[in-house]
């Protein structure tokens, strides 16, 4: 659980610098309030689906974290068979890294009200998620055809477990971007638009984290011994 | 009126059934005293403070209800009571976990002298095994149990071979022993639990766990299954029959041995 | 809404999404149905939630007739009890008081006690709804399927509950698993919202120390339960994996029935640190947003301000973090590193001085009040009796080595009914009798409203305070028969007949209490806008009930905190929030 309760320090401690700006302190029931106070609340300074995607990011964070945790936890038992990982996942990797780029181009783009730019932006980064799934599900197929199968050995069951949570959440993205996409094709507004965008670029910028970081797991976590007993050690 | 007059009677009910009450803890046949100790000062810390609570809570529904006249008072606070109640909390707080947690590290500490033995759960009953000679237990895997080997002693380890197996029969332990139990299942989670020893602790498939206590009573002490394992949890029973040193090793001499018991199979 | 200054120069502004996004439904269906609209969310959470408490109520009646009197009841068979005393617990721990403290009381108070117009997210908000409906729609599928629901206890701890040896194992487990991770996703959507509504959509003046306690609770609370319900849900998919697929996450080598299973190292400990890293916080999860309601149901019909608010909030803040780091307090017998328990035993006994301090900070503003002895002020009382006793027996097993003796027993089963069972209980009654009103425009019935009160408190406080005992002597939990137990006198027998009879009492008593809520729909007396004279916004709306955008043209500003009640000085003994009069203390 240490990885969980790291990731949840993080998140506790910007909880606790947010609230300690909200003055927590001040007395409420004096009537002397400054009409700054009045004017502060009530506007915001993060757009409200940004705060959104922020509180939704920060949750699943956690789900991944928690993944995480329970994989080291598990990998530091006797009949753990590590695996070498596919390569195509190193190419995978690639094409997400490009998704990424894809999407922090259209959402630059619809900063600066370049209504084609956003439209190959979202159509690049669209199609190389789409390539970067199918990757993942090749990969899955060679693993399975060499014998891997979920009930083989606990390694396979994490390695399915894991890359089908992080696919699931660029299914999800893809539907964030598709409704971009028909907004698009509508003719939105570009003030709309870029509102869309943005957030999915962010999105995919949290995906593309989160997948290096368990693709590091998966590839590297068993040789780095250190972590492995620090992870584990009190938890048995 | 009524209200507040309910509410003390709640107390009072309370502290009333609690001293009336004919059902309290089983006489104790174990070293745990200090266990029924630190629940007596939660008794009292605890008791204490629900009746003040609920009593002051009555006064004030009683002297301060509506009636015409009565007006509430205007107080948005008052830090130093809020900080006298902290500290006085902290304090009562104090007062429980200080001797509990000195307890535990006894209930932890395993003293070295303790005899091993092994009680092992499956649904629904329990087996027992202890060291033979050697004083030392052989290994097991959940992997070599068979109909010939119940409960998975590995065959190859010679520290196993003297080991007494006792199937479908009472455990006995010898008195003011310290006995440390290691628990074992071999399917789903249980839980060994004389409640007159006081101390427990769930069994794992798949790892071995433990707790300590010295049986201080002769006597025949009925074992229950603490965990939900299934449909037949209520009807896993055992017992425990403690014992003079001399009674106990009278009973040991009968026992067999996992090799006796393996060659006697082996034969039919 | 400002725009963000960035290095490129931003031509294209931030949408302002609050006012133009606000929806407006065109029919029937999506007015009442498929509605987008907080209120009619959270009446509709709250109604599908009583309607699956009414179920669990009605299970624990058939285990306690079984406890009561043993071998009388054919039909209760163990499977069949185990089934009884699972789907009881979950339902009402996670289908019941989680749906209707968050997801009701949350839906219907957050956009009206923040003079908001609505969530920020209303459709994504009808949409937690839905598939809050189908998660308790595949729970009760389970019923059904063929085995029945899984009866392996609401913690489902593996290996057990995917075994042979438990009911359920075909089907019921599976759809429990199932059930649970659609509730999960339900509810991060509808948490999100009432999380971000309460960062964003606040009306002018409304800063957050002037937020009632209400507030606070509820949003604590879904902050908590967005961070605790990820760890049941890995769990429950990774239970799903090991049952469906044969996978070993928790699953070790065993040897069932005489058969060797194919599972493999797997960990059941594993299970128990993700099942209370999420269990434990869902304790408070249910008692914050309890918290938070009775502190204003006291202050309200105490006429009194609330005694030391900042404290109160924040002691609400500091259980909300602490909560997280005592979770293995519900293993300490598990069979996990025996160090840990200094660490835990610590960590719970302190997070008692903040709950503590919140219980000294209601009595203290029922002293020296004008408190007036209505319905919900009855349920608050209630409260703080069965939350203290409850509280108190909390020490008992929180301290890990007291704890060795009493786990398992009844003495547990006692505790946790107590302290989270019937107290919140209270609170839910409490506040439908409070805000109903609001709701319908009429006021339950107050005769009905006092015998559904006390036949309800005094009778849940006789079955539970006795059941310590039980624990005490050494009865074990989760028990269909006890059958015959050297150190169990035949008096405990007794003990449990009574019992049985006071719960199917308590049991019936609830039916007056939905009788009213029906009876009164129609004839209750007419509440007017503001029956209880109190202070916060929902009770300034322009109509009663609100209307779609809850404030007519204009949204309130706020001038004041929630408390002003008794004000020296003021015409009436409360000021509403929304009022500028300058009275009050300026120092």
């Amino acid at each position: 659980m240490i990885v969980t309760l790291v990731f949840f320090a993080g998140l506790m401690s910007v909880a606790a610098w947010w609230l300690v700006r909200q003055g927590l302190g001040t007395k409420p029931w004096l009537q002397a309030q400054p009409a700054a106070e009045l004017v502060a609340t009530g506007r915001p300074s993060l757009p409200t689906a940004k705060m959104g995607l922020g509180v939704f990011l920060a949750v699943a964070g956690l789900l991944l974290s928690l993944i995480i945790s329970a994989y080291v936890m598990r990998m530091d038992m006797a009949d753990w068979q590590p695996r070498p990982v596919p390569r195509l996942l190193w190419a995978n990797t690639g094409v997400l890294v490009f998704s990424s780029a894809a999407l922090h181009w259209a959402s630059v783009a619809a900063r600066r009200g370049n209504r084609p730019g956003v439209q190959d932006g979202l159509l690049a980064g669209g199609i190389t998620a789409l390539l970067f799934l199918v990757g993942q599900a090749l990969a899955w197929r060679q693993l399975a055809v060499a014998g891997y199968r979920p009930a083989t050995n606990p390694a396979e069951a994490f390695f399915y477990l894991i890359t089908a949570v992080h696919g699931l959440h660029v299914l999800g993205g893809l539907v964030a971007l598709g409704r971009a996409g028909t907004r698009l094709q509508a003719g939105a507004s570009m003030v709309k638009l870029r509102a869309g965008v943005e957030l999915c670029a962010t999105y995919w910028h949290f995906l593309l984290l989160a997948w290096v970081s368990l693709f590091a797991l998966l590839a590297y976590a068993p040789s780095v011994t250190w972590f492995v007993a620090l992870c584990s050690a009190p938890f048995r | 009126m009524t209200v507040a007059l309910i509410l003390v009677l709640v107390a009072i009910g309370s502290v009333v059934f609690h001293w009336l009450s004919p059902w309290w803890w089983t006489p104790i046949a174990s070293n745990w005293h200090y266990i029924d100790q630190t629940l007596i000062i939660t008794f009292w810390i605890t008791g204490a403070a629900f009746v003040a609570v609920v009593g002051f809570m009555a006064w004030c529904v009683f002297r301060y209800r509506h009636r015409p006249g009565q007006t509430a008072h205007y107080e948005p606070e008052n830090k130093k009571l809020e900080l006298w109640l902290t500290v006085a909390t902290a304090l009562g707080v104090a007062a429980m976990l200080a001797p509990g947690l000195f307890v535990w590290s006894q209930f932890v500490t395993v003293p070295h002298d303790a005899t091993e033995v092994e009680i092992v759960g499956q649904q629904w009953r329990w087996s027992y095994r202890l060291p033979g000679k050697d004083g030392r237990l052989g290994t097991s895997d959940v992997r070599l149990i068979s109909g010939t080997n119940p409960l998975g002693l590995n065959p190859d380890d010679p520290a196993g071979q003297d080991d007494v197996v006792i199937d479908a029969e009472d455990l006995h332990l010898p008195i003011d022993r310290p006995v440390k139990v290691l628990l074992r299942s071999i399917d789903v989670l249980h839980d060994f639990y004389v409640p007159e020893f006081r101390s427990k602790m769930d069994m794992i498939p798949g790892s071995v766990t433990y707790f300590w206590f010295t049986p201080t009573r002769t006597g025949s002490f009925e074992a229950l299954c603490a965990e939900l394992c299934g449909i037949g949890h209520p009807m896993m029973r055992g017992r425990v029959v403690v014992q003079t040193e001399a009674d106990y090793q009278a009973w040991l001499s009968g026992q067999r041995t996992f090799a006796q018991m393996a060659a006697q199979l082996a034969a039919r | 809404m400002g725009d963000v200054a960035d290095a490129a120069g931003a031509a294209i502004p931030h949408p302002d999404s609050e006012e133009d996004d606000l929806y407006h439904p065109h029919s029937w269906l999506t007015k009442y149905v498929f509605s987008q609209d907080a209120k009619v969310i959270g009446v509709q959470y709250s109604l599908t939630a009583i309607s699956i408490g009414m179920v669990a109520l009605v299970l624990s009646w058939l285990m306690r007739l079984q406890l009561g009197f043993p071998g009388t009841f054919d039909f209760i068979d163990p499977p069949a009890y185990y089934q009884f005393i699972t789907m009881h617990g979950m339902i009402m721990v996670v289908y019941l008081l989680t749906a209707l403290f968050l997801g009701g009381f949350g839906n219907y108070l957050i956009p009206l006690m923040l003079g908001a117009r609505d969530m920020v997210f209303p459709y994504v908000n009808m949409l937690s709804y839905w598939i809050y409906l189908l998660a308790v729609l595949v729970l009760v599928a389970s019923f059904f399927a063929p085995g029945g629901p899984t009866g392996a206890g609401w913690t489902l701890y593996p290996p057990q509950a995917v075994l042979s040896g438990t009911p359920g194992q075909e089907w019921g487990i599976v759809l429990m698993l199932v059930s649970l991770a659609l509730f999960i996703i339900g509810f991060t959507m509808g948490g999100l919202n009432y999380v971000v509504t309460v960062l964003q959509a606040r009306t002018r003046g409304m800063t957050l120390m002037r937020m009632p306690l209400t507030i606070w609770g509820i949003f604590t609370a879904t902050v908590m339960a967005l961070l605790a319900f990820p760890a049941l849900l890995v769990g429950a998919v990774m239970m799903l994996l090991d049952r469906l697929l044969g996978t070993s996450f928790f699953m070790p080598s065993l040897v069932e029935m005489g058969q060797q299973l194919r599972y493999g190292g797997g960990s059941p400990i594993l299970f128990q640190h993700l099942f209370w890293f999420f269990g434990h916080p869902e304790v408070y999860i249910v008692a914050l947003p309890a918290f938070g309601i009775v502190s204003d149901l006291i202050a309200t019909h105490a006429r009194r301000n609330i005694f030391g608010y900042r404290m109160m909030v924040w002691a609400i803040v500091a259980i909300g973090a602490l909560s997280f780091v005592v979770w293995a307090h519900h293993m300490y017998v598990s069979g996990m590193h025996p160090y840990f328990g200094f660490f835990f035993a610590t960590t719970t006994l302190i997070i008692a001085i903040p709950t503590a301090l919140k219980l000294y900070n209601w009595l203290l503003t029922l002293w020296r009040g004008d408190i007036h002895l209505t319905v919900p002020m009855l349920f608050a009382l209630g409260f703080i009796v069965t939350f203290v006793n409850g509280g108190l027996t909390g020490l008992f097993l929180g301290n890990v080595v007291v704890d060795v003796p009493l786990s398992d027993t009844m003495f547990v089963v006692a505790h946790f009914h107590m302290v989270m069972g019937v107290a919140p209980v209270m609170v839910i009654f409490g506040g439908l009798y409070h805000w109903y009103p609001k709701v319908t425009g009429r006021l339950l019935n107050e005769t009905l409203g006092r015998i559904h009160f006390w036949v309800t408190f005094l009778g849940a406080y006789l079955i539970f305070f006795p059941m310590h005992y039980l624990g005490l002597l050494g009865v074990p939990r989760r028990y269909h028969d006890l059958g015959q137990t050297a150190f169990v006198p035949d008096s405990a027998h007794t003990l449990n007949a009574f019992i049985s009879v006071v719960a199917l009492t308590v049991g019936v008593a609830q039916l007056i209490f939905l009788f009213n809520l029906f009876w009164s729909l129609r004839h209750g007396r007419n509440a007017g806008g503001n029956p209880w004279n109190a202070t916060t916004l929902e009770w300034q709306t322009p109509e009663t009930p609100p209307g779609h955008g809850n404030w007519g043209a204009a949204q309130p500003v706020v001038y004041r905190w929630a408390y002003d009640y008794s004000v020296p000085g003021a015409e009436r003994d409360f000021i509403p929030q929304n009022d500028p009069t300058a009275v009050g203390m300026t120092r």
